[in-house]
């Protein structure tokens, strides 16, 4: 890090701190500063220090983030600012609880009845435990889903949430069964890394195998992967990468379900990138809400690290925990992040290929396109380029859940439409449910009703529809679910989850949500706002936000009494359950 | 090259390397609006008031004037249909914080919009950070920061620091916009009694 990004501070401002708290502090970092570092403390790692105050005192107390600014040599006020920023620091004087219960008010658990069961919860536990609603926390699957203390809970209900909080004082036994080191090496794992250490690969036909295989971004971008491989090659060294594991889109769960599984596959295409393109670095940023992930990496790495079966040295390589922000899932934003800020989407251009982490060219990927890697350069690509339907190519890993029998990650070809998804895939829909509507992308890629349920699912084949396929977060709504509600919900997560750097999207999405919960929208009003968000945002946030608006508004008008019915219609009006919100 | 030569509202205009689309649009006079711009500070690009049309190799995009660096025949536009309608929803929606500010109320009357067409929350602060800036930046004090995200967020003084520091120099007091900032202070100031007075 360049000088010119730490401020130096050489005369003792704001609160001053006692040998008491110096000490204290001091205490905490210990283990971590001793832990594969030469024990100094990084301004860069703010983030992490901040995560050792908060998992020791169940909250950040100001005496010792003002010990921590003194210790960093940076200011209080920097520190206050990313401390405030992130949802799972507090920023209080006193603990506010002795746990914390995260239930998911999102996507399928909304409709799992999530924010019930939240407010049930807030009754029957005492003081000691403080329920919050949150956003999706990626256990679409197993609907409505929490997390207490950090550790993920499925099919919660008020019996299995007191039962897990009883057993919170000793930490779970991992439930994930992941393929560990030798069983991956015995598979062949390793051995095509092994042969580009050796020489026996040249990377321009390493990329060119990738460009063939059609490969593109599956963190929702799409950019093609060898393309951008090349780009981050062509630029000037040190170069670095930042895997991007936020994995923050409601509905989104597919980089989890291949972490638990295969990390060292995951780790195998990270690694042949950081070969192919040279990078010095790799930094990878995991959310917060997977502490089993977290667990799984960090063991995976020191298998890695232990066992010398590579004859190329490594990059140095840095598991970073997200801190529970959406927005953190957007490239730069995650950059500043990992930066040790606060998640603010930079501005473009410079773009972070050029520029990105700590202003040097930046390989940013998603974990599910690196996942694919290993097998794309070994069959040369055919195993996307044989699949595909309805004239598209390639594998899409689809996280399907809400009304369905089945949900989960389903591996299908790309172009499937959701009728073939929801037969083939998931088993039909649950008992009692018929398809009313669905988000192909989660909250940001918009929703559409069962009339266009023939639609092929992939890049590109929804934007007529005014919806993307983002991360292939599909949420499936019945005849019980209303499109209006789950817009509102949608709406009001981003105004939540808005940096608040840019106006359009800051008051936007908080106004929109708000203009949302009438009984009658206030059509041109919401235009005008939708007009502004997707024109005048810094980034992907405010400018897809009013995707689901505009969508109940084309495709749902009964639902919101707009006056334009539109051309795609689902064909009839919605009981009084569209009358209220319920976020 | 040094020297980029640029069409800004059908006008050619040269401009130096490294300058950004407002920055050329200046000094050839032309005017684009913008509340989070300052020559001594970084650009922001948060208020998003200067949002103007670039077109570049066939491809015309949205862009902050603020940022958006000068490049060889690049055709700008600082006025459309689109634009003015942009402008005009920026400007209701920061009326509804500071409903009195000069310089919005200005805004207004240019681009039609409506005092009160959003529900009134009045802050008095639009968070273009022009104080947090200016103070990090060119007084390197770090006396105000933004604090929270989203529509939580709110600039806070560090009242400690506050106290040390902000008596002797206020120089952030004439570039708010809106007038917030002194509310913000005097606040703060009420909140520490062991801060010394004003003299």
């Amino acid at each position: 890090m360049s000088e010119a990004i730490l401020h130096r501070i050489d005369r003792p401002k704001g609160r001053r701190v006692n040998p008491a708290e110096r000490k204290e502090l001091a205490d905490m970092l210990a283990a971590l500063l001793a832990y594969g570092s030469t024990g100094e403390m990084r301004r860069e790692r703010l983030i992490e220090y901040l995560h050792v105050i908060q998992d020791a005192r169940g909250h950040l107390p100001i005496a010792l983030l003002a010990a921590l600014a003194e210790a960093l040599k940076i200011s209080q006020a920097e520190v206050y600012e990313v401390a405030s920023f992130y949802h799972h620091f507090d920023v209080v004087e006193e603990c506010p609880a002795s746990v914390t219960v995260r239930i998911c008010t999102t996507g399928a658990c909304a409709l799992a009845g999530g924010a019930t069961l939240a407010a049930k919860l807030q009754n029957l536990l005492g003081a000691d435990v403080r329920v919050v609603e949150a956003p999706c926390i990626g256990r679409c699957e197993k609907a409505p889903a929490a997390l207490i203390g950090g550790e993920a809970l499925g099919l919660a209900t008020p019996e299995r949430v007191s039962q897990a909080l009883a057993d919170t004082l000793s930490p779970p036994e991992s439930k994930a069964t992941p393929i560990l080191l030798d069983a991956y090496a015995a598979q062949g794992g390793y051995q095509l890394l092994r042969e580009c250490g050796e020489g026996k690969h040249d990377s321009d036909t390493i990329i060119a195998t990738l460009e063939q295989s059609g490969l593109r971004g599956l963190g929702g971008a799409g950019f093609p992967t060898g393309r951008k491989w090349r780009i981050v090659r062509s630029q000037t060294a040190p170069r670095l990468m930042a895997v991007n594991i936020d994995e923050g889109e409601p509905g989104t769960f597919k980089d989890r379900h291949y972490l638990e599984r295969e990390p060292h596959r995951f780790l195998e295409g990270m690694l042949i990138a950081a070969w192919a393109v040279g990078i010095e670095a790799v930094y990878i940023y995991l959310r917060d809400e997977y502490a089993e992930c977290r667990r799984i990496l960090t063991a995976a790495l020191a298998e890695l690290a232990g066992q010398h079966i590579l004859s190329h040295a490594l990059p140095r390589i840095e598991l970073r925990r997200g801190a529970g922000a959406y927005v953190c899932g957007e490239e730069s934003a995650m950059i500043e992040s990992i930066e040790g800020k606060r998640g603010m989407p930079r501005l473009r251009p410079p773009y972070v290929a050029e520029v990105g982490l700590f202003d040097r060219p930046t390989l940013v990927q998603n974990c599910e396109t690196l996942f694919w890697v290993p097998a794309l350069l070994k069959d040369g690509g055919a195993s996307f380029i044989n699949q595909g339907r309805h004239g598209r190519k390639g594998l899409r890993s689809f996280s399907v859940s809400g009304r369905v029998r089945q949900p989960g990650v389903k591996l299908a070809p790309a172009g499937i439409t959701l009728r073939e998804l929801i037969d083939e895939y998931c088993g039909g829909m649950a008992e009692g449910h018929e398809l009313y509507a669905y988000l192909p992308g989660g909250a940001s890629g918009g929703i559409l009703p069962a009339s266009l349920a023939d639609v092929p699912l992939d890049f590109d084949t929804l934007q007529p529809y005014g919806c993307f396929i983002g991360s292939a977060a599909v949420i499936v709504l019945s005849q019980q679910d209303s499109a209006r509600d789950t817009a509102q919900r949608m709406m009001t997560f981003f105004a939540e989850e808005s940096c608040g750097q840019c106006t359009p999207c800051r008051v936007g999405t908080h106004q929109a949500a708000r203009l949302m919960a009438a009984r009658h929208w206030d059509e041109p009003l919401l235009r005008d706002l939708a007009q502004a968000m997707t024109g005048a945002s810094i980034c992907g946030l405010g400018q897809a936000a009013p995707n689901v608006l505009l969508c109940v508004l084309k495709y749902f008008p009964d639902e919101v009494g707009a006056s334009d019915p539109g051309t795609d219609v689902a064909g009839r009006s919605v009981s009084a359950s569209g009358a209220t919100a319920t976020a | 090259m040094s020297e980029i030569s640029l069409q800004i509202d059908g006008r050619n205009v040269v401009a130096g390397k490294g300058m950004t689309v407002l920055g050329a649009a200046q000094s050839a006079g032309i005017f684009i609006p913008t509340l989070c711009n300052h020559e001594k500070l970084k650009p922001f690009g948060g208020c998003r008031l200067c949002m103007v049309e670039a077109e570049a190799g066939g491809r015309t995009s949205l862009v902050s004037a603020c940022k958006y660096p000068v490049q060889q025949d690049l055709v700008v536009r600082t006025r459309s249909g689109q634009i003015d309608n942009i402008r005009k929803v920026l400007t209701e929606q920061l009326l509804a914080f500071a409903p009195d500010s000069e310089v919005l109320m200005e805004l207004a009357q240019e681009y039609k919009a409506d005092k009160n067409r959003f529900a009134k929350e009045p802050s008095f602060c639009i968070l273009c950070g022009l104080c947090v800036r200016y103070c990090a930046e060119v007084k390197q004090r770090h006396g105000v920061g933004f604090i929270d995200r989203g529509a939580s967020r709110e600039i806070g003084f560090i009242p400690e620091i506050a106290a040390s520091e902000c008596w002797d120099c206020k120089e952030c007091f004439p570039l708010c916009p809106t007038s917030a900032l002194q509310a913000a202070f005097v606040l703060v100031k009420s909140l520490t009694p062991s801060s010394p007075s004003p003299s």
